[in-house]
């Protein structure tokens, strides 16, 4: 889908060097990696008498670094048109993701809506990922966007602190967001300022806390059968 | 004997349980309880292939209080739960529950914070029919041997005594936690 | 069983807040009774100017009525029969899925997917292994996923969206009250799974599609099956658009009914059959093609209405054109016969062997006599697959696909592990229901049910 079309865009995108910005939202080079979370062990439960030693492995949770320019293809001509509102963005396995700080993230999605050289007509949902061991951006809000008239699909990532889950609403200029934000609090807590009614959608209204976050366990119960009792799956001794 | 001697040709005699069962399970209306999956294979149930017609069976009643049979088909989440105990709440009596499919007899492959396991917490089901989802086959064998319970359910004082006397079995029932012994 | 409360008990389902003029703060929730019975006790407590029964009504519909498609709950308000606002209440079948998914490995991900959305099993696991196979790097190329696995399932999708369409046709014909339609689509619904029990052994939720292919290859027979069925539906389809094309009830009932035009889909993120009903040929098999869809011949049907009849003119017509796909299918199956359907890669294939045994479906006897008797390592490595599974690489995709709904994407997210870091749904009929409100707002009642059967939800899709 690498389509080569050129579009009038903004004239030129206005070149703002790294220092400018602060300093977390330096993108990573090519080739540094962030870690964020450790895998320990060979099974993902602790304390089942495993003496086999592999108990102690120690392994780092890396996922694909920050990419630099030139991306390449259209994925250039999105960069242009969102760049200074961009934090980072990684491309792997031919999906562009561009990670943008919460306050610009209305801003850019106006960008995407609205500029002749993107329109990003349709916000196809959020998608909520807890990263517990990503200290100070434990949660991720991941909406995909889709431009019907360039047949592009991008993908934009915001991450918040667990200890303020705060990011601002897509209500305004993508409705279709309104029912996937409202999942997006009820299974992770993620607070969209601005939504015009967050309230619980899957859940009932008195549930408490958000489901589907790696701190909330799975909450099944252990299953008995003639005097056989086997735990519910996130308590048994199994890989991860 | 005296009775039956004095009786002209074609009068049969029978006991009032024995009638009352046999027209309970003649027309058996069940409630559109449809959840899930199982819903689905309800509904092709119905339908002209395995046509539950030939039951008297074929009139889902949309509403609770003409029907005598509950069909829970499908998983019932914790926000359905209380949905489903007023639905089987207003149900008149006699009613009977059917457990359709594994998620609603125990909760199944869903063993997790959404979903109840097993309907049976809500309401007391009378029988439960394995499968995910079950075949429209396997839902008409389960009705057919429910028919065959209805049919044989005792009236009156000795519907009660029935009652009390499964109680006391069930509180004398080893519990499946005490059970010991092979997992067959 | 009838409560007709007034201001001197309190309900606890409407507070005092919300209504705030002097006399209105009385909520009367009512189940059952006769209508002019509650009206005229209104008059008395209101010294006969029967005041409070002309103010809000607000109606809940569902979650158990018959005509919701489901166990949705709409909040309507009503004016007379006229809906002035509407709402939904979802989540009745929220079954944590998406939670369970993260505790199994990849590939028995498949069997929980598969049950979300009921009516297209097929469009569940595909979604969620493109996304796998996208972050194993195993989408196309000589070591991907072979080309009659491609076929394969291109072949089962086609097929499951004809028994997803006819599902929508009939319970929507159904809930207007067609009761012959629903029996028909029911008759020809059976015969597609009667194809999916012959080919994968079950007729709902297959856990079929696997990242890396699919679980099986075609039984004998199969093809002379599907093109029988083929055959067949060429002469069902026609009495379907005999039945429903021109009936003047039918078209009265949904002509105009449930109107959405493109900038309320594209606003509303609405894809599918909505979107194609006004005009606007978006299809991701043919904008985005996965498993070699740009290779068969076919076209995007589109309706220029933007309404219900539309809608379901469009899903008619698909299925035409999905008999076309299929029949190309079958064709290329037929060329490919004893080809493999599962990657090579011995690291990410299932690796048992399935065959017929005396008690059904189950690993073949020469796979455990070989692994059992033969190969040791054999038998490790069918050990390790199964019970531990293959390692993804870190990372998140997106590979939506065109379900019979609309564009159905699963994100899957990889930390390294065995099993799914996260996986998030994005349903069609989860996002398509929010046009709900818009399309049956200041309608009848009556037409907010065949607005709804239009969009054609799926609950276990929508709650997941």
């Amino acid at each position: 889908m690498t389509d080569e079309k050129k579009v009038d865009g903004p004239a030129e995108a206005v070149e703002q060097p790294a220092v400018e910005q602060s300093p977390e939202n330096v993108p990573a080079p090519t080739g540094e990696v962030r870690k964020i979370g450790e895998r320990h062990g060979m099974f993902g439960v602790t304390g089942t008498g495993d003496t086999s030693g592999y108990g102690g492995l120690v392994a780092p949770v890396v996922y694909p670094a920050a990419t630099e320019r030139p991306y390449g293809g259209w994925f250039d001509i999105v960069a242009d048109g969102l760049d200074p509102l961009i934090e980072s963005v990684v491309i792997h396995r031919g999906e562009i993701t561009f990670h943008i700080a919460p306050d610009n993230l209305v801003a850019a999605a106006k960008l995407l809506r609205d500029d002749p050289s993107l329109r990003f007509e349709l916000c196809a949902g959020v998608s909520g990922v807890h990263y517990p061991g990503d200290t100070g951006r434990e949660l991720h809000a991941v909406y995909s966007f889709l431009s019907m008239t360039y047949n592009r699909r991008i993908r934009v990532e915001v991450s918040v602190p667990d200890a303020d889950p705060h990011l601002p609403s897509l209500c305004g200029v993508y409705p279709a967001v309104d029912w996937h934000e409202r999942e997006a609090f009820d299974m992770f807590g993620l607070v969209f300022d601005g939504h015009p009614a967050l309230t619980r959608i899957l859940m009932p209204d008195d549930w408490p806390g958000h489901p589907q976050r790696k701190d909330y366990p799975l909450g099944g119960i252990p299953v008995e059968y003639k005097g056989g009792t086997i735990p519910p799956p996130d308590q048994r001794r199994s890989y991860s | 004997m005296g009775l039956e001697e004095k009786l002209p040709s074609g009068v049969l005699l029978t006991t009032v349980e024995g009638v009352a069962g046999y027209f309970r399970k003649a027309s058996f209306w069940p409630a559109t309880f449809g959840l899930a999956c199982c819903a689905i294979e309800m509904m092709t149930s119905g339908g002209p292939k395995y046509d539950l017609a030939r039951f008297g069976m074929e009139v889902f009643r949309a509403s609770p209080r003409q029907a005598d049979l509950m069909i829970v088909a499908g998983r019932v989440s914790q926000k359905m739960a209380p949905v489903l105990r007023q639905i089987y709440d207003q149900m008149a009596e006699p009613k009977w529950v059917l457990a359709m499919g594994v998620c609603a007899s125990s909760g199944g492959m869903f063993n997790n914070y959404a979903i109840v396991q097993g309907v049976d917490h809500v309401v007391p089901v009378d029988m439960y029919l394995p499968g995910c989802p079950p075949r429209p086959e396997m839902l008409i064998d389960a009705i057919l041997k429910l028919h065959d319970k209805v049919k044989a359910t005792p009236l009156g004082p000795n519907r009660l005594a029935q009652i009390r006397e499964l109680e006391a079995e069930g509180l004398a029932a080893l519990p499946t936690s005490d059970m010991k012994g092979l997992l067959r | 069983m009838v409560s007709t409360s007034s201001t001197s008990h309190e309900d606890v389902y409407a507070g005092s807040s919300e209504t705030r003029d002097a006399r209105a703060d009385r909520v009367f929730t009512v189940s059952g009774q006769d209508w002019d019975e509650i009206a005229s006790g209104l008059k008395d407590e209101n010294d006969g100017d029967g005041g409070d029964a002309y103010e809000r009504i607000v109606v809940n519909m569902g979650p158990q009525h018959p005509s919701t498609h489901g166990v949705l709950r709409l909040i309507l308000e009503l004016e007379g029969e006229t809906v002035t606002e509407a709402r939904c209440g979802i989540g009745y079948l929220h079954t944590g899925i998406e939670k369970n998914m993260e505790y199994r490995s990849w590939v028995q991900g498949t069997t929980f997917c598969t049950r979300m959305d009921y009516l297209s099993p097929f469009f569940n696991e595909m979604t969620y292994a493109l996304g796998v196979e996208r972050l194993l790097g195993i989408e196309d190329g000589p070591d991907g996923v072979p080309e009659k696995a491609q076929v394969m399932r291109v072949l089962l999708m086609e097929l499951n969206r004809i028994s997803s369409h006819l599902v929508c046709i009939a319970t929507g014909g159904m809930e207007i009250g067609a009761l012959t339609v629903m029996t028909i689509g029911f008759r020809e619904r059976e015969l597609v799974l009667d194809l999916f029990e012959l080919i994968t052994g079950l007729r709902m939720n297959h856990a079929f599609i696997r990242p890396g292919g699919v679980a099986q290859d075609l039984p004998v027979g199969a093809l002379e099956e599907i093109r029988g069925f083929v055959a067949l539906m060429k002469k069902r389809l026609p009495e379907y658009a005999a039945l429903c094309n021109a009936n003047p009830i039918f078209k009265a009932r949904l002509e105009g009914v449930g109107h959405l035009d493109l900038e309320g889909c594209l606003a509303l993120g609405l894809t599918g059959p909505v979107l194609r009903s006004t005009g606007y040929p978006w299809d991701l098999r043919k904008t985005s093609p996965y498993s070699g869809y740009e290779t068969y011949d076919f076209d995007v049907q589109t309706w220029d209405t933007s309404d219900s009849y539309g809608r379901f003119r469009v899903r008619l017509n698909e299925m035409w054109e999905s008999l076309k796909i299929i029949e190309q299918a079958a064709d290329r199956l037929a060329r490919m016969e004893g080809e493999p359907v599962m990657i090579a890669d011995k690291k990410i294939a299932w690796p048992s062997q399935l065959a017929i045994g005396s008690d059904g479906m189950g690993n073949s006897l020469d796979h455990i006599r070989t692994i059992m008797g033969e190969s040791m390592e054999a038998l490790i490595h069918h050990f390790k697959l199964v019970t531990e599974g293959f390692r993804v690489p870190p990372g998140q995709a997106y590979v939506p696909v065109e379900s019979p709904r609309g564009e159905l994407g699963a994100h899957v997210v990889s930390d390294g592990g065995t099993r799914p870091f996260r996986a998030h749904f994005r349903d069609p009929s989860f996002n398509n229901l929010q046009a709900m409100g818009v399309m049956s707002e200041g309608s009848m009642i009556a037409d907010v049910i065949v607005a709804i059967a239009s969009i054609d939800p799926v609950m276990g899709g929508v709650d997941r």
